[in-house]
């Protein structure tokens, strides 16, 4: 079977670093953007397994990008993956409300990330 | 003439009559005590025992010697009655709840129920009222051989007649019978003498109209034409010259006064009051009956004069008019009305003077020698009514006395007015008992001794011309021969006639010791408690309710006393029904209250509370409770207007509340906001940390190029950590929105030089040079010198810490353009590329990593301090490389 591929929408380089290296270790295929109009862009050229979608985002952010995927007719079932650092209940809620599948909160634990995107895209 | 045997019928008749209607009128009012015997008529009619025979006679005798100044006599009572009313309805008031039983009482209650002052009341009226008591006398003896004696008038103002010892003697023990029978039947003062009280208003009708049916018929059958009437009138007659004087104003005064402080008259208005609708009315319908009794005076006065022969004596016109026109029946009538005057005066005087020497002297004097609480209950009650009957004898035969002596002389002339003066000098102790709390019992008789001295000195003394105490030689020249004790002439004041001299030291000097020696003292706390009864009057408080006096007693003890004085009858009132129904062995103190209150009724308020005082085993008197009280009233018109002003101050610190609360949750808002903020900041480079430490710790295999990378991202992620708490120890510093705003106008250069030195060292230690370009001249701004300040300290230090250039340089300039002050940092480090330059403002900006090397937070701060100041904090690129920061602040024109 071909490696579900999963976005990684985040502006913090070495996060994205980080992010990048767990995930491509644990098979995943992995593209990044840096921001919510790159995300929006990538996700209209290509079909992914997962977002992982940090909420604070220059210009258009992650709850914008979220909204955006889920109205979409094609995306809308598509797991998504938020990422905070604000850590704060309102945020989880509001993120919630809106459609995130699973919310995690930073510093997070690598396994608990790999585990997460393994179990929602089907692995 | 008329038979003398006919006019002594008609007298017994008369007192016959009298003596039938007391009796049926005690009787009536015992079965109905609220019949008409309470009506207000009635009540007015008996205060008008204020009319004796000195109006019924004097009057037109007044008016032919001295014009119209009679009329000052019936104008203070007037005034009294209607401008007064507030005053008498609080005495009034405070007469039947505290069951007042004379004028002495009441001063001697109000001022801490002082024993000494009531007698001292007691012997002033005594002495003032005997030769007012031998007036009456006089009249009638007069009145009655004018009338049965041919030119009975002219020979009666010659002093050829000798008066009838008989009559007035008998005259003197009839008033004494009559007086006993109805006036002393209880000894309860309060249980109203309403026998008597229908005889007198008997009386005062009787008087009334005898003296407006001679008055008219005077008018129509002697004066003719009014124009005829005024024509004919003595020059002296209606002099005005002689009216309208201090005399004048004097002798209202002093009717005034008397009106409120005659024994008899308190005795009428005061003690046998019942209800304050027999007041209203008599404010009216009293001022009513001096008018209509004074009405016909001026014509008598003027057809005496005219028709008389000359030597008649003026004083008896009323009776010799009809007399010398042969109208005997006229006569008699006029004489009736002239005895109906006197002796309604004799019988309430010596009622009133009775009660005041038993309550006030006797009564004291058995209880020092331990006279009273021995022996069964009737023997003390026996005991009392007997001290009365005697006091009424004993008072009416030393005005008979008096009569007799002086029966020769001129003396009783003008008695009425020196009796008047005598008798007023309570009037000080009075008002201020009912109105001023600081009077002390001190005062009171200081100022009331004075008083009466005073008055004896230069009145009542003087007023016997040598015959008695005072020699005409001291009468002359003064005592001791020294001129400034001339008793008329007190310390040199020759102005006055003798009334007013005297009347003017007396009230003086009474005033003046009565308010001087108050103040030397404070009142006792019976004293203040029994201001706050009678001054808060109609706040209706009761002792008990006060709670202030406590006191301890047995109630066997009480029962003793109440059975010996009040009789056994009300005592099993009093304690079967009232607040002893408990049975207790210790009275509480509302049934001592009420012993004491039903004592006073009967014995005055000093007996009472001594009586009550003798089973009393202690007694405290709460003085905060009665500083409380006392100040109540004042404090509640205080309270209330405080109230307003604290509301007010209230309304004042709830906006500031309102507002401060507003501000501090904007501040919470931020604070959260900023806590957030700096959470979303420390989390950020923690997670880089922890990720890639979790990844070195689970990948061994790693090859080192990639572990070296890793830790340094871990490492520069640390770095970052520590300029994030830096940076919010900078923000500390600057404490933005938590200081009050002071505006005040400064030279912004000079908060930038203070900048310049501040940020110094942190250049030094940098190596980097700062240097200052242009100055600005003159300028000056509105805000808070300190906090623009650390705006600079902030863009400064910030221009040296992220400065990369090998020789780090800081050029800054000031300047004003047109209503702008602006000032320039610039650096000639990496400068800032343009697209971060907005969010370089914001707090933990997300452009801000680290190949920009963090601004940190200081920046958005100053940002919003600028703002404040109403201008703008902006960044462009300087000409010497790197960012310039541009200030920019509103000038101040003052």
């Amino acid at each position: 079977m071909s490696k579900a591929r999963v976005l990684i929408v985040e502006d913090e380089p070495n996060i994205v670093e980080s992010l990048s290296f767990i995930l491509g270790r644990a098979g995943f295929d992995i593209e990044t953007a840096v921001d919510g109009a790159e995300a929006l862009q990538r996700l209209r050229r290509q079909v992914y397994s997962a977002l992982i979608l940090d909420l604070m985002l220059p210009g258009i952010n992650g709850f914008d990008v979220l909204r955006s995927v889920r109205s979409d007719g094609e995306l809308k079932d598509m797991p998504v993956i938020v990422l905070t650092a604000k850590g704060q209940a309102a945020d989880r809620q509001a993120a919630e409300a809106i459609g995130a599948t699973a919310f995690i909160t930073k510093p997070f634990s690598n396994a608990e990330i790999v585990q997460r995107v393994s179990e929602l895209t089907g692995g | 003439m008329l038979p003398a045997n006919l006019v002594v019928l008609v007298c017994l008749a008369y007192v016959a009559v009298l003596f039938v209607v007391a009796f049926v009128g005690d009787r009536r009012a015992r079965k109905n005590p609220a019949g008409w015997l309470s009506s207000p008529l009635v009540y007015t009619l008996s205060i008008s025992i204020y009319c004796t025979s000195w109006t019924f006679f004097g009057s037109v005798g007044s008016a032919a010697k001295n014009g119209l100044e009679f009329a000052t006599i019936y104008l203070g009572p007037t005034i009294v009655f209607v401008g007064w009313w507030i005053f008498l309805r609080k005495l009034v008031t405070i007469g039947r709840t505290y069951h007042t039983t004379s004028i002495a009482d009441l001063i001697s209650a109000r001022f801490g129920k002082n024993p000494a002052l009531g007698a001292m009341i007691t012997v002033l009226a005594l002495v003032a009222i005997t030769p007012y008591i031998a007036l009456q006398l006089k009249a009638i003896s007069a009145s009655f051989q004018v009338i049965t004696f041919p030119a009975g008038a002219v020979a009666a103002a010659a002093g050829s007649l000798e008066p009838d010892f008989a009559i007035a003697f008998w005259l003197a023990a009839g008033l004494c019978v009559f007086s006993i029978i109805f006036g002393v039947r209880n000894i309860d003062v309060n249980e109203r003498h309403h026998g008597v009280i229908a005889a007198i208003a008997l009386e005062a009708l009787v008087k009334l109209v005898a003296f407006l049916v001679v008055g008219l018929w005077v008018y129509l059958a002697l004066s003719g034409t009014p124009e005829e009437m005024f024509r004919n009138a003595p020059v002296s007659l209606l002099n005005p010259q002689q009216s309208f004087g201090e005399r004048w104003v004097a002798l209202c005064f002093l009717s005034g006064a008397a009106v409120i402080c005659l024994p008899r008259q308190f005795q009428v208005t005061v003690v046998e009051n019942s209800s304050e609708e027999q007041l209203r009315t008599a404010s009216w319908m009293f001022p009513l009956y001096l008018f209509l009794i004074n009405l016909f005076v001026i014509p008598i006065a003027m057809a005496g004069l005219n028709f008389l022969p000359e030597g008649t004596d003026p004083d008896l016109f009323v009776l010799a008019l009809p007399m010398a026109e042969g109208q005997g029946s006229l006569g008699l009538l006029a004489f009736l009305g002239g005895f109906s005057s006197a002796t309604s005066m004799v019988i309430v005087s010596s009622i009133a003077l009775s009660t005041m020497i038993s309550n006030h002297i006797i009564m004291p004097i058995a209880m020092r020698f331990s006279m009273v609480p021995t022996g069964s209950s009737q023997n003390v009650r026996s005991f009392i009514l007997v001290t009365r009957r005697l006091s009424i004898i004993f008072i009416v035969f030393l005005g008979f006395v008096y009569f007799w002596i002086s029966r020769t002389s001129d003396a009783l002339a003008s008695i009425g007015l020196i009796s008047f003066c005598g008798l007023i000098q309570p009037l000080p102790a009075l008002v201020a008992g009912l109105y001023w709390r600081r009077a002390t019992h001190g005062g009171a008789i200081a100022g009331l001794g004075a008083g009466f001295l005073i008055w004896c000195y230069t009145l009542f003394l003087p007023s016997f011309e040598g015959a008695f105490v005072l020699s005409s030689d001291v009468i002359e020249h003064g005592l001791f021969g020294w001129s400034w004790l001339r008793p008329h002439a007190l310390f040199g004041l020759e102005a006055f006639d003798p009334l007013v001299h005297a009347l003017f030291w007396s009230m003086a000097v009474n005033s003046a010791l009565l308010i001087g020696v108050s103040l030397l003292r404070e009142p006792t706390p019976l004293t203040r408690f029994q201001a706050t009864l009678f001054i808060d009057i109609f706040r209706r408080q009761t002792e008990s309710e006060l709670g202030v006096i406590r006191r301890t007693a047995r109630v066997s003890d009480l029962r003793q006393i109440a059975d010996r004085i009040l009789g056994p009858s009300e005592a099993v009132q009093l304690f079967e029904h009232g607040a002893a129904a408990e049975k207790a062995v210790i009275a509480s103190d509302e049934l001592i209250s009420q012993v004491e209150q039903r004592l006073a009724a009967n014995v005055g308020a000093a007996s009472a509370r001594s009586l009550v005082s003798r089973v009393v085993t202690d007694e405290t008197i709460s003085v905060d409770e009665l500083k409380r009280l006392a100040g109540e009233a004042e404090q509640i018109r205080a309270y209330s207007a405080e109230l307003e002003r604290k509301s007010r101050q209230i309304e004042a610190t709830a906006a500031e509340l309102a507002e401060a609360n507003e501000r501090l949750r904007e501040i919470d808002v931020r604070k959260d906001e900023f806590l957030s903020q700096v959470s979303h900041e420390v989390r950020t480079p923690m997670t880089s940390i922890r990720s890639f430490s979790e990844i070195l710790l689970n990948n061994r295999d790693l090859d080192e190029t990639r572990k070296l990378h890793f830790l340094g991202i871990i490492q520069s992620e640390s770095f970052r950590l520590t300029r994030l708490l830096d940076g919010i120890l900078d923000m500390n510093l600057m404490e933005p929105g938590m200081q009050p705003w002071e505006a005040t106008s400064f030279d912004p250069e000079d908060a930038l030089d203070q900048a310049i030195a501040t940020c110094e060292p942190l250049a030094r230690a940098a190596g980097a040079s700062i240097i200052r370009r242009r100055r600005a001249r003159n300028a000056r701004i509105m805000g808070s010198r300190d906090q623009l300040a650390q705006v600079f300290i902030n863009l400064i230090s910030n221009s040296i810490k992220h400065n990369s250039n090998a020789e780090p340089e800081i050029a800054i300039s000031g300047g004003t353009r047109k209503t702008v002050y602006e000032l320039r940092i610039a650096d000639n480090g990496q400068g800032i590329p343009e697209r971060d330059r907005d969010q370089i403002f914001q707090k933990f900006y997300r452009g801000q990593q680290t190949r920009h090397r963090g601004v940190g937070l200081g920046l958005p701060i100053s940002r919003q301090i600028v703002e404040r100041f109403g201008g703008e904090l902006g960044l462009s690129d300087a000409k010497i490389g790197g960012a310039e920061f541009i200030v920019r602040l509103p000038l101040h024109q003052p």
